[in-house]
């Protein structure tokens, strides 16, 4: 790890002021990407600001069907929350399956949204969930908040602050790991509204990072059903190829995992 | 460098570093604490899992600076009065350790792993609990098999208790 | 058999200070005035260095100093060796390229080493390694070992035309092609066998200490075998003489074969040492295990199998390619050639086989033993094709494994080995028994009904382990010899010191050596200790691997054991004034056969050291050594049956059953010995899914953290069924045949068996990844 500098916040306000002073600085939630990351050297930031502690990013507040969770909440606070679990399994079941349990204990969903890895599980939801990403200065929809791999529409300086969304009437999360590093190879979030409509976000399997899947959220709202999704053609030009799949393969992993997805919805 | 202050195995401890040490660093060379170990740069072997707060965590993606102010136990800290903690007792009478070079993860991963579930605990659930703490001696049968006994053990225990 | 003797499942005496944190690995190690290195470590598969310019790293916050090859070579610093010679089968010794610890002149694969960086902390030293400027001329690279023997690719060495190690033969050519030619059927298969990268969880480590004062060395290791290495440090390497020299191997967090060689560090760190003045720890991260470890296997085969009309085979043909790497470790000739070939018979009675195995020089880290070592790539050969061939010939695989078992012994194959003992049935009928093999057809009809496809597959193997006959590995080109020595040292008030040159690094041989003692002597198994790993304190050893320290290093012990019996009857007779033939030892007493006289031993062991009553002219003291070499290889052989369901949507496959049927010779810890075959099987199942490294066309490694390299986890594993039906070892006084690498050697092919027969695609390398597997299972759609 190269030379950094250390700073830990206690309000959003200070983590700005904090971040303002840095010549290239990085906001530090749980760290369980970033901190790997910099110990392989392949990130350097001069400062890091510590929004760990900060107490108005925590938590998880739940009225009638909308849900707010604060940026600093553990996968492991998602994944055991009964008032989440209550009208949103999904993402309790997502959350509790990032990583393992010690990775749980640390990453957030913020910082997991701001990194935006084209292999991470949030990500997928938050599309089909149609989130809002909420920031200290304004209010980004998911649609609109992942822009490629690891690229997200944050300005600089600017941190999460909370997701929310409107729990859907059906929803669930399947992924296909990848055997070394247990990322999705692909994953699939389906969500389906009351008044039927369907998003599909589809997360490990993009050569360009997070998507929503026109194909099978049509085939869905057609006919709410695993087998609606037979026919629906995955078009794997769009699919990453590497060293553990090749795209024709993740076609068929984003076909399977979605029809698995409504199974369990 | 900063000084640092947490509590450690119950004791309050101090030492000067720089900000990018590694809290597994911290605790392996400014401590002398040589129980928790480093098998990976990349977070997934587990060998370094302490427990932070009450939680199992991989020290060697935390700052030694993010842990600051915080309780922690490391291997070294389970035992009480030179006697194994339950589920050091186990590994040890189902031969869940060979070559012990992950074993302090192991262990540490065992009893947060119990906390959270109690006796409840069923092989599938064991399993999948493991997928951050890498073995390459035992095959994990009788890892599985010795956390199983320790959670009945120590779920009986508790009950007795009540 | 007392409580603690030989057949007991006693409780590991090491693991207490392993579960409460004090284990001492060499990275534990802490010494005044010690300083950490970082290696500079070639970016490139191939290239040329034009120069090295460290004056900027040099001036670095906390730098001690940058050492390099050039200096290196200045001191006489020698080149790393293979110490095993092997000759083509035209009479031309094997072609050994020159490996220099630091690379001065040409860089072989990547990280290679070419400097190392001294400083007060490891992030200081990484810091300037950085700043170390090294001028590469990139040459044109090769990492597959079948392109790199074609004309006009890249050359390695200069001795090696094609990059040709060496071209060697075993067995009778002109009978094997005459039996193909009059066989009823021939079964031809292509067999790949997966590089593999060992991955003890401890990642190497070494701290080098020179002391001005006395001249001399003390490096801290993890090795399997310290003796070995200060042996080769010294004879070789010119490091420092053997008597100026202690090797310490301290707690080792698992080898697999990848610690018993000699690396580039440990030389350097105790040269720099000396340069410096200052003690040199280096600790490798797991990406340089991944890149510089020895890996394991990497063969490409063909094989021919011929059978007669009624499904008895008559000959086997074989021929390998095995990938080397850049250079040749140290014992890397022996794996494809007298570890491989010489087992190629399997557990079946073959008239006539040959093999041919070419060795070959890549851009890629060397290639050396990984657990099995030779044994595993034959067992998958042949386990691989006695299954295609009971495909083909529309047989039940057990049944034609059965029609071709040796079935009497010793048993002399075309191929060396002379088999002592087995029962290759009984293996057999256990391990289909414990699997349930007739309820198979229920369960595959059961699973289909869940959508998924299940299959069964075994796998019967043997291995050749007790390394080894020294006389015997000697006139096949060894180095050395493959004895083992022990020495048992009785203490004045009778506890016991065992010194043995074998090497604990997860075996639990601090148990089961004491066992051995516990049970001779009839003595608490808490009054003996077992000391290893230390030059200093065991007289001489030849270390761990090849499942040797049971056969071999244990009777190293008993025949200590023996004089010290001998020696401590002699004692207790005149002390109660009898016979010595009729002192039995029993319970930890000496006592007179047949009369209620008797010494407690530790009153025997004071005796011997007071000195005061001992019989004319026998020496004081209880300490006797041995030196055991063995008379045969042993022959460990099992069968293990191994049923998959696959999901045909994904091609995940998962393991729902895994049963092992062993005969080891004598069992000296059940416990232990379950564990090792838990852990064998878990690399073994490792190798056939998940685990193979790669690199790409350029030399890249590709797989080189556990993001990309799949290592087993307990969810991909099930729980296994193990048992043992045992045959002992005519062969080594304790009747043990050695189980640290079966586990390795028998599963992989039952696993693919398994898998092609639940897909009906015989056409799968190892490791079936889930895409392999479905693409497969498409095919045979």
């Amino acid at each position: 790890m190269y030379q950094t500098n250390y700073h830990r916040a206690a309000s959003i306000q200070e983590a700005v002021q904090m971040m303002g002073a840095a010549t290239e600085g990085k906001y530090l939630s749980g760290g369980m990407t970033l901190i790997p990351t910099m110990r392989l050297r392949l990130a350097a930031p001069s400062d890091l600001v510590d929004l760990r502690r900060i107490a108005e990013l925590k938590g998880i507040a739940v009225d009638g069907r909308s849900v707010r969770i604060g940026a600093a909440t553990t996968h492991e606070e998602v994944a055991t929350s009964s008032a989440l679990r209550a009208i949103c399994p999904s993402i309790c079941g997502l959350a509790g399956h990032i990583g393992d349990p010690a990775v749980r204990h640390m990453g957030t969903i913020g910082g997991s949204i701001a990194n935006n890895d084209p292999a991470a599980d949030y990500p997928a939801a938050m599309l089909a969930l149609d989130a809002v990403i909420v920031t200290d200065r304004r209010e980004i929809k998911a649609a609109a908040f992942f822009t490629g791999l690891f690229e997200t529409a944050l300005e600089e300086g600017e941190i999460i602050t909370a997701v929310r969304f409107d729990a859907p009437a059906k929803a669930a999360y399947q992924k296909f790991p990848n055997p070394a590093s247990r990322y999705a190879m692909a994953g699939v979030f389906v969500a389906r509204r009351d008044n039927g409509d369907v998003r599909v976000g589809v997360t490990g399997a993009g050569s360009s990072g997070v998507f929503r899947h026109p194909g099978l959220e049509a085939a869905l709202s057609a006919n709410w059903s695993p087998d609606a999704v037979a026919n629906v053609t995955v078009d794997a030009s769009d699919l990453l190829t590497d060293l553990h799949a090749s795209a024709a393969y993740r076609a068929n992993l984003v076909r399977v995992m979605t029809k698995r997805a409504v199974a369990a919805a | 460098m900063a000084k640092i202050t947490m509590t450690v195995n119950g004791r309050q401890v101090s030492g000067v570093c720089e900000d990018r040490t590694l809290l597994v660093h911290f605790i392996r060379e400014n401590l002398g604490l040589t129980g928790t170990h480093v098998g990976c740069d990349t977070s997934q072997c587990g060998a370094c899992v302490v427990h932070m707060d009450g939680q199992s965590v991989k020290s060697c993606s935390i700052l030694a600076a993010q842990a600051a102010g915080s309780s922690v136990i490391t291997i070294e800290g389970l035992a009480q009065n030179g006697e194994l903690h339950p589920v050091q007792a186990a590994f040890k009478a189902h031969h869940g350790l060979q070559c012990g070079f992950c074993t302090p993860g192991m262990v540490m991963t065992a009893v947060d792993m119990i906390q959270r579930h109690g006796s409840a605990l069923d092989e599938a659930t064991v399993r999948a609990e493991l997928e951050g703490n890498i073995c390459r001696c035992t095959g994990y049968h009788n890892i599985v098999k010795a956390i199983l006994a320790a959670a009945h053990e120590m779920g009986g225990a508790r009950q007795a208790a009540e | 058999m007392g409580v603690d003797g030989i057949g007991a499942r006693v409780a590991r005496k090491e693991d207490r200070r392993f579960l409460t944190g004090k284990g001492r690995y060499t990275d534990d190690m802490s010494v005044p005035g010690m300083k950490y290195a970082v290696f500079v470590r070639s970016p490139h598969a191939h290239a040329t260095i034009a120069g090295i310019d460290a004056t900027a790293a040099r001036a670095m916050p906390g730098v001690i100093d940058v050492l390099d090859g050039r200096q290196l070579l200045a001191d006489g610093i020698g080149n790393l060796i293979c110490g095993w010679m092997i000759h083509s089968k035209d009479g031309s010794p094997m072609k050994m390229g020159a490996w220099r610890p630091l690379a001065d002149k040409t860089v072989r694969y990547v990280g290679d080493a070419v400097a190392i960086v001294v400083a007060d902390s490891v992030a200081e030293a990484r810091d300037a390694a950085e700043a170390v400027v090294v001028d590469y001329d990139p040459l044109p690279a090769v990492t597959d070992p079948v392109q790199a023997l074609a004309d006009g690719q890249p050359q390695l060495h200069p001795e090696a035309s094609n990059n040709l190690v060496f071209d060697w033969e075993l067995g009778d050519g002109a009978a094997v092609d005459r039996a193909l030619a009059a066989a009823a059927h021939v079964t031809e298969l292509k067999i790949f066998n997966n590089r593999l990268s060992p991955n003890p969880m401890e990642p190497r480590a070494t701290l080098g200490i020179y002391d001005a004062g006395d001249e001399h060395y003390t490096c801290y290791t993890t090795s399997q075998n310290p003796h070995l290495a200060r042996l080769v440090m010294s004879a070789f390497y010119n490091v420092a003489p053997e008597n100026k020299l202690r090797v310490i191997a301290p707690d080792v967090g698992g080898g697999f074969g990848s610690k018993i060689y000699i690396y580039p560090e440990e030389i350097v760190c105790l040269w720099a040492s000396k340069r410096t003045g200052v003690p040199v720890k280096w600790t490798s991260d797991r990406t340089e295990a991944f890149l510089t470890d020895a890996h394991g296997r990497d063969h490409v085969s063909t094989v021919k199998m011929a059978f007669d009309a009624g499904n008895r085979i008559t000959a086997l043909k074989v021929d390998t390619i095995a990938n080397l790497g850049a250079y040749m470790s140290l014992f890397s000739s022996c794996v494809p050639t007298y570890l491989y070939a010489t087992l190629l018979s399997g557990q079946y009675d073959i008239p006539a086989i040959h093999a041919n195995v070419r060795t070959v020089y890549t851009n890629t880290v060397p290639v050396d033993a990984y657990r099995g070592a030779g044994r595993p790539e034959a067992t998958y050969l042949l386990e691989r094709t006695m299954e295609t061939a009971a495909r083909e010939l529309g047989l039940s695989p057990a049944e034609l494994r059965r029609t071709n078992f040796i079935r009497s012994f010793p048993h002399q194959t075309p191929v060396i080995m002379n088999y002592d003992a087995g029962d290759y049935e009984a293996s057999l009928n256990a391990a289909m028994a414990a699997a349930d093999w007739n309820g198979f057809a229920a369960r595959k009809a059961e699973a289909e009904g869940r959508g998924m496809k299940r299959g069964i597959g075994m796998s019967c193997y043997i291995e050749a382990c007790g390394l080894a006959p020294s006389a015997a590995v000697g006139s096949l080109g060894a180095g050395v010899g493959l004895w083992e020595s022990a020495e048992v040292k009785v203490n004045m008030v009778g506890t016991i010191e065992v010194m043995t040159g074998s090497h604990s690094h997860g075996q639990g041989h601090e148990t089961t050596f004491a066992q051995l003692v516990a049970d001779r002597l009839g003595l608490p198994i808490d009054s003996i200790n077992i000391v290893h790993g230390d030059t200093d304190k065991v007289q001489m050893g030849m270390g761990t691997y090849g499942s040797r320290s049971g056969a071999v290093g244990m009777s190293a012990v008993a025949k200590a054991l023996d004089k010290v019996e001998a020696k401590a009857k002699k004692i207790a007779a005149h002390l109660m004034e009898a016979d010595e033939s009729d002192i039995v030892i029993e319970d930890g007493v000496l006592k007179v056969a047949g009369t209620d006289k008797s010494v407690p031993w530790f009153q025997m062991a004071l005796a011997a050291y007071t000195a005061h009553n001992l019989p004319p002219g026998l020496e004081p003291g209880l300490k006797e050594s041995a030196f055991y070499d063995p008379a045969n290889f042993t022959f460990p052989a099992g069968c293990y049956i191994c049923e998959v369901e696959v999901d045909p949507e994904t091609g995940r496959t998962k393991v729902v059953q895994f049963v092992a049927a062993d005969d080891f010779g004598n069992i000296i810890n059940p416990m232990i010995v379950e564990g090792q075959v838990h852990g064998g099987i878990a690399q073994g199942i490792g190798q056939a899914l998940l685990e193979g490294v790669r690199y790409d066309d350029s030399g890249q490694l590709l797989t080189a953290s556990y993001l990309d390299y799949a290592m087993p986890r307990a969810d991909d594993l099930p729980s296994f069924v193990v048992s043992t039906s045992n045959t002992p070892c005519p062969n080594n006084p304790l009747g043990v045949k050695g189980c640290g690498e079966a586990g390795a050697i028998g599963s992989p092919p039952a696993l693919i068996n398994a898998i092609t027969d639940a897909i009906g695609n015989n056409q799968l390398t190892m490791p079936a990844t889930a895409e392999k597997v479905w693409a497969a299972a498409q095919a045979a759609n």
